[in-house]
């Protein structure tokens, strides 16, 4: 198993979340983040004060799929959330020990 | 007794009310979400405390028969003898109580206004001491001068239609004051502030341009032609406002934003509010956009000058009230308000004078009580929180409490 994390510009949430969905991706855990890459910051003004702001937003998916599942995930991700400009993120792949169901304590592969 | 006049007073003084809430979010908005509550907490119990101060004698030091054209006597001390009567030196058509109520909700919104220049470091404790005795021996006295029967002002011919010199030049220079004795916020300058949410801003300018309608046209005391010019005039400054500071904005910065939008109907607002019953309706346009021209300019230079004013008390209130009060020494005119004067540009020089000399003395007057009062309270009871209170945030270290959890 493996967990794949991506970290993407937020409005391209709904694509990457409905080609997911299609291919069947059973779960997924969403989170709003902070940070910065090569993009770096933005300059805001209020009321003529400029400051920089470092951290843009950005929205980090977690899917944990069995392994011969990680390389069509990563290439439907890859394909919905490119704009093919400066800013669109990255996506990580980490090895998963073990995987629990709470409810039922399955485990493995079936718990995915 | 007019049952139309007082039921217009009446709704009118819930409107001023209103405008205090609305405060809370427009500065609430502005602030970093760890000061989020101190900041509405300011603005609401001075809604509490000054309602009181107001009823136990702050009325009768404004409103009282005057001393020497100083200040109220103490004759209606607890609000005796304010009753269902009129109190025929102001209006003869409504109840003196709806004349004194209508006034209370300007004494509260007053103090309300200087919050902006302390926010996220005043403590608490002293804010309130502070507020006390500045509504006391600042606001009640001025707003005698110039609206008391007998109030020296009043009787030298400064016109001030619902407030600019009482209200908000009063305000803004005491802001001037709070921001220069009790310093800058750590990392002003260095760190980022960035207001944590504008949406709430800018309904709380919404309110206010709401609530306005109320302290301009109920300023006339009576549902009749000159509350609708007030009300006329109140909201096409407004517009020239709202439009002049974007548009400057939009040149002098490349963008025009929502939160100069919200800033300038607020600048057009204080402007228009000393001229509101004296001028007619392109002068009021005029007044507005000027106003959002000069209190954007006057925003852009506050860095320069180096005063932490946090959310722009001065800029916008001190700023717009100073050019309204002088505006209205141009613009005013016989033909609009036969109990008003004319302008400058209506061939009356003297007037212009008249409205130096009460913005001069309002200038000097609050800023110099305020700052000895300041001064005061820095060596009795501490103006600031601590440092690493300051740093985690006014709402927990003062009130234990934060405005969102997860």
């Amino acid at each position: 198993m493996k967990k794949i994390e991506a970290i993407i510009q937020p409005f391209k949430l709904e694509p990457v979340k409905d080609a997911l969905h299609k291919m069947s991706v059973q779960g997924m855990t969403v989170t709003e983040v902070k940070g910065f890459g090569r993009q770096k910051g933005i300059r805001e003004v209020y009321r003529g004060m400029e400051y920089q702001v470092d951290f843009l937003p950005k929205v980090k998916i977690e899917v944990v799929a069995p392994d011969d599942k990680v390389e069509s995930i990563v290439k439907t991700i890859t394909e919905q959330a490119r704009t093919g400009r400066i800013g669109d993120g990255k996506i990580f792949v980490y090895p998963v020990a073990e995987v629990i169901r709470i409810r039922t304590g399955e485990t493995g592969d079936a718990a995915v | 007794m007019n049952s139309g006049d007082t039921a217009f007073v009446l709704a009118s003084a819930a409107l001023v009310l209103l405008m205090t809430p609305g405060l809370a979010l427009f500065y609430g908005g502005m602030v970093r979400s760890k000061n989020i509550l101190n900041t509405l907490m300011q603005n609401y119990i001075i809604i509490a405390m000054i309602g009181i101060q107001w009823a136990l004698f702050g009325y009768s030091l404004a409103f009282g028969p005057s001393q020497g054209g100083f200040i109220g006597d103490l004759s209606y001390l607890g609000l005796q003898g304010v009753g269902a009567e009129p109190f025929k030196a102001y209006s003869e058509t409504i109840p003196h109580q709806a004349f004194m109520v209508f006034q209370a909700m300007f004494a509260i919104i007053t103090p309300a206004l200087i919050i902006g220049s302390w926010v996220e470091r005043f403590k608490f404790s002293t804010f309130l001491v502070f507020v006390l005795l500045w509504a006391t021996l600042v606001y009640d006295p001025v707003a005698h001068w110039v609206w008391g029967d007998g109030g020296w002002l009043k009787s030298l011919g400064a016109l001030d239609f619902a407030g600019g010199t009482v209200v908000h030049i009063n305000a803004g220079v005491a802001a001037l004051a709070a921001a220069l004795v009790i310093g800058r916020r750590q990392g002003y300058g260095t760190e980022a502030m960035i207001p944590h949410n504008l949406p709430m801003t800018v309904l709380g300018a919404g309110l206010l341009w709401f609530g306005w309608f109320g302290f301009n046209a109920g300023s006339a005391l009576a549902g009749n032609g000159l509350a609708a010019i007030a009300f006329v005039n109140t909201h096409f400054a407004t517009c020239g406002a709202a439009l002049g500071w974007m548009i400057v904005e939009w040149l002098v910065r490349g963008k025009p934003t929502m939160l100069g939008v919200a800033s300038g109907a607020v600048a057009g607002l204080v402007a228009v509010t000393p001229a509101a019953g004296f001028v007619g309706p392109m002068s009021a346009i005029l007044i507005g956009f000027l106003a959002g021209v000069f209190c954007y300019l006057a925003v852009l230079a506050k860095p320069k000058l180096g005063y932490d004013d946090s959310l722009d008390v001065v800029g916008v209130h001190m700023v717009g009230g100073l050019w309204g009060a002088l505006a209205t020494g141009l613009f005013a005119c016989k033909a609009v308000n036969d109990a008003g004067a004319d302008g400058l540009f209506f061939g009356n020089p003297a007037q212009f004078g008249i409205q130096v000399v009460a913005v001069l003395v309002t200038l000097v007057y609050s800023f110099v009580i305020s700052v000895i009062l300041l001064k005061v309270l820095d060596v009795t009871m501490g103006l600031r929180v601590e440092p690493d209170e300051e740093v985690a945030g006014l709402d927990l270290a003062e009130h234990q409490e934060t405005g969102y959890s997860l």
